[in-house]
């Protein structure tokens, strides 16, 4: 590696560091008020015009805020777990193209990479767990492990789905291959599996099942406090914009704008805001998501991920195959996609296995004019 | 072994829970009271009777005026006082507002235990008009001390009947909002569908009261099955459940917070000008005797048990507080839960810790 090489990636990494900092304080501030709007709050409205700095007021306070370290946690590992899953989600941008000259360093083999170091954060959780000795945070960090190994499943299925059909797993290829249409009009499926296997991995509601505020009250991070918290925040909100990106990378076409009437510098910079444009829309779903749907419970979570998405995502690989192999037109998978999908979302709401009696309550009428009855079971029932 | 509270966001107050798990599974559970503990009934020997209605304000927080009624009415029946018509109307309207005050609770923050963060807004909006309506008569938002022996403090305001018309058609919008956000929901009916049931038999058992009770579809409420008041002039429905899960007894909630709309509209239509108070002496004393009165607060049958030695104070107070005894059903439904049950479980009895403990 050459001197020029060195001074270029070490300021690209620190470009990209710098890049995704502000994203993440965009992302806080943007979730509030998106939240609020749900909720019919105001949000954040002190901080700044309309609470647009009230992220830098947080990261101010939790800079300050003092580090504590619980005497039974073990040290090491306490200490080191935040870098260890913040360490990955900074990784994964390496080869993350935020258009076709914007990119680190654009991998041949970027999705394999991405699927790869993703995984890597799995650790940081458990050692956060195991560190902080707390039985909550134990609980928490196994329960992500679960959640997380389990639905990295369907994650890279999805991802091979796509792949399949562009031939590469080089990301630009993939963009370039959605110049006509994004192969979320191909893939709903697919896309489908996706944004629920990256919600799982991301932790987000309804997937939020190791922090569990309700019952295990914050999950692996429940000893952690000022910056080492952050820490922990920062790698989050980075991942979610990072499934984010990759949905808008793999399903909706990227920076593909059809005949966009720029060139040079201009185009660079266009493409890149559309780009942005239509990631903040993906996380605004995200975010909406979160507003509507309560949590699932841990062993729902675990059957709905391997009874329900791994299957339909193997599914999803074979009739891919199947259309590529014997040459029929992509409108067919397209097809094929939404009858699975129209078949899931039915299984969903019918829930043959539990069968669901909705309405089990009954109201009785009292009447003003007749004698108040007798309660019905009370004398027949006691002892 | 884990512990839960008394400092955790989800005990709904200072309750312990310790639970014994094998995996994610419990496999035992035992409930702690005690934390807020502060000797209410024993502090009410001290004071007079018309300083003990500030206390029982104290007991259920969520539903001050539930719990001032029962008090004033055992006062009531002792000395044989009369309660003017409107006094009556008065507290069945503001009874029944609070009942409707204290579901809503209920449901924002039950939404909150099965991990929906927008629910409790929606609970706190309707919660809070009815709150700004108690302001406006009775000066408090939370500790009303409204009630009195023979009656009511004050007379209502001028505009009255116009903020109730107006809050009335809020709550009903309100309400049917609250149901439409959260009770056909996929995952919250996963959460709460045969989650913690407990039998007809079984409750009744356990003393299990209200809508807990209901919702193992016992047809029990005080109201009708020992009207007071004058709960006989209305019509109104019972609303049960048949399952007698967490679902059953959110949605038996829901449906009370219907009916008790219901209930005020024809109590508004029914009222008529006249007397607040009846013409009782301001210390009163009560005659020697003992008394119990039962009355359907939101969380069950709250019964105040008062003895009187003829002094202008009580010579012993005892509280038969549903949440109490609700709670005795917890272990029970408990078993074979799995951890993130153990909140919606203790979520859907509904108990505050400042009637639990007094």
């Amino acid at each position: 590696m050459t001197v020029e090489q060195g001074v270029y990636y070490a300021l690209g990494g620190l470009g990209l560091f710098v890049f995704l900092s502000v994203i993440v304080l965009i992302l806080t501030w943007g979730e509030r008020k998106v939240l609020a709007r749900i909720h019919m709050r105001m949000g954040p409205m002190r901080v700044g015009f309309q609470g647009t700095l009230q992220p830098l007021a947080d990261t101010i306070k939790l800079v300050t805020k003092e580090d504590i370290l619980p005497s039974w946690a073990d040290r090491r590992v306490y200490w080191i777990a935040p870098v260890a899953v913040f360490l990955p989600a900074l990784l994964l941008w390496v080869t993350i193209p935020l258009g076709r000259d914007l990119v680190l360093r654009n991998l041949e083999l970027g999705l394999f990479y991405i699927t790869a170091i993703s995984v890597l954060s799995v650790m940081g959780l458990l050692m956060a767990g195991w560190g902080s000795a707390n039985k909550y945070a134990m609980l928490g960090g196994l329960r992500a492990a679960g959640q997380l190994i389990s639905y990295e499943i369907p994650f890279i299925m999805s991802i091979l789905g796509v792949a399949m059909l562009v031939q590469s797993l080089n990301l630009i290829t993939i963009v370039d291959g959605q110049a006509n249409y994004g192969y979320a009009l191909v893939q709903p499926l697919g896309l489908f599996i996706f944004l629920m296997a990256g919600l799982a991995e991301l932790g987000r509601t309804p997937f939020d099942i190791h922090h569990a505020e309700s019952e295990l009250v914050g999950g692996p991070f429940i000893e952690y406090s000022g910056a080492h918290w952050a820490v922990f925040f920062l790698a989050e909100y980075i991942n979610t914009f990072t499934v984010a990106v990759l949905i808008v990378l793999l399903f909706l076409g990227g920076w593909r704008w059809p005949e966009m009437p720029f060139s040079g510098a201009a185009l660079s910079a266009l493409s890149a805001l559309w780009f942005l444009f239509k990631t903040a829309l993906v996380i605004c779903v995200i975010f909406w998501i979160r507003g509507t749907y309560p949590r699932l419970r841990i062993d729902q979570l675990m059957s709905f991920g391997w009874k329900m998405l791994v299957p339909l995502s193997f599914i999803n690989i074979v009739i891919t195959g199947i259309v590529l192999f014997y040459g029929w037109p992509l409108w067919t998978l397209t097809v094929l996609s939404l009858v699975l999908l129209g078949g899931t979302f039915y299984l969903i709401v019918k829930n043959p296995g539990t069968s669901i009696e909705r309405n089990t309550v009954t109201v009785h009428a009292i009447r003003a004019t007749a004698q108040p009855p007798v309660p019905e079971t009370a004398s027949e029932t006691e002892n | 072994m884990i512990n839960m509270g008394p400092q955790h966001p989800s005990t709904h107050g200072v309750f312990r829970l310790v639970i014994w798990v094998d995996g994610e599974r419990i496999v035992k559970a035992e409930p702690h009271i005690g934390y807020l503990h502060r000797g209410s009934e024993k502090l009410c020997e001290d004071e007079l009777y018309s300083q003990v209605i500030t206390l029982f304000d104290r007991l259920d927080y969520v539903a001050n005026l539930n719990c001032e009624l029962a008090f004033c009415m055992a006062v009531e029946k002792l000395m044989e006082i009369e309660v003017p018509e409107r006094a009556q109307y008065i507290r069945t309207i503001f009874c029944e507002l609070n009942r409707i005050a204290s579901h809503m609770l209920f449901y924002g923050v039950y939404g909150m235990d099965a991990g929906a963060v927008t629910p409790i807004l929606y609970g706190f909006r309707e919660r809070e008009r009815i709150q700004s309506l108690f302001e406006s008569v009775t000066g408090a938002r939370m500790m009303h001390n409204y009630f009195r022996v023979g009656g009511v403090n004050e007379e209502l305001p001028d505009d009255f009947e116009q903020r109730l018309s107006k809050l009335t058609d809020g709550l009903k919008q309100g309400i049917d909002e609250c149901d439409g956000l959260l009770s056909q929901n996929e995952m919250f009916l996963a959460r709460t569908k045969g989650i913690g049931t407990i039998s007809g038999p079984d409750a009744i058992a356990f003393g299990v009261t209200g809508p807990a009770l209901r919702a193992s579809g016992v047809l029990e409420d005080v109201r009708i099955s020992e009207p007071y008041g004058i709960y006989d002039r209305f019509d109104y429905g019972i609303p049960t459940g048949s399952q007698g899960d967490c679902w059953d007894r959110y949605y038996v909630r829901v449906e009370e917070m219907r009916q008790s709309l219901s209930i005020i509209d024809q109590a508004v239509n029914q009222m008529e000008a006249g007397e607040i108070l009846a013409n009782v002496r301001r210390i009163a004393r009560p005659p020697k005797g003992e008394v119990y009165i039962r009355t359907e607060s939101p969380r069950g049958d709250f019964g105040v048990f008062l003895v009187s030695d003829g002094t202008d104070k009580p010579y012993r107070v005892k509280v038969r507080a549903p949440s109490f005894c609700n709670l005795q059903a917890l272990q029970h439904m408990l078993r074979e839960a799995y951890i993130a049950d153990a909140v919606i479980i203790l979520g859907s009895i509904d108990i505050v810790l400042g009637e639990v403990d007094r």
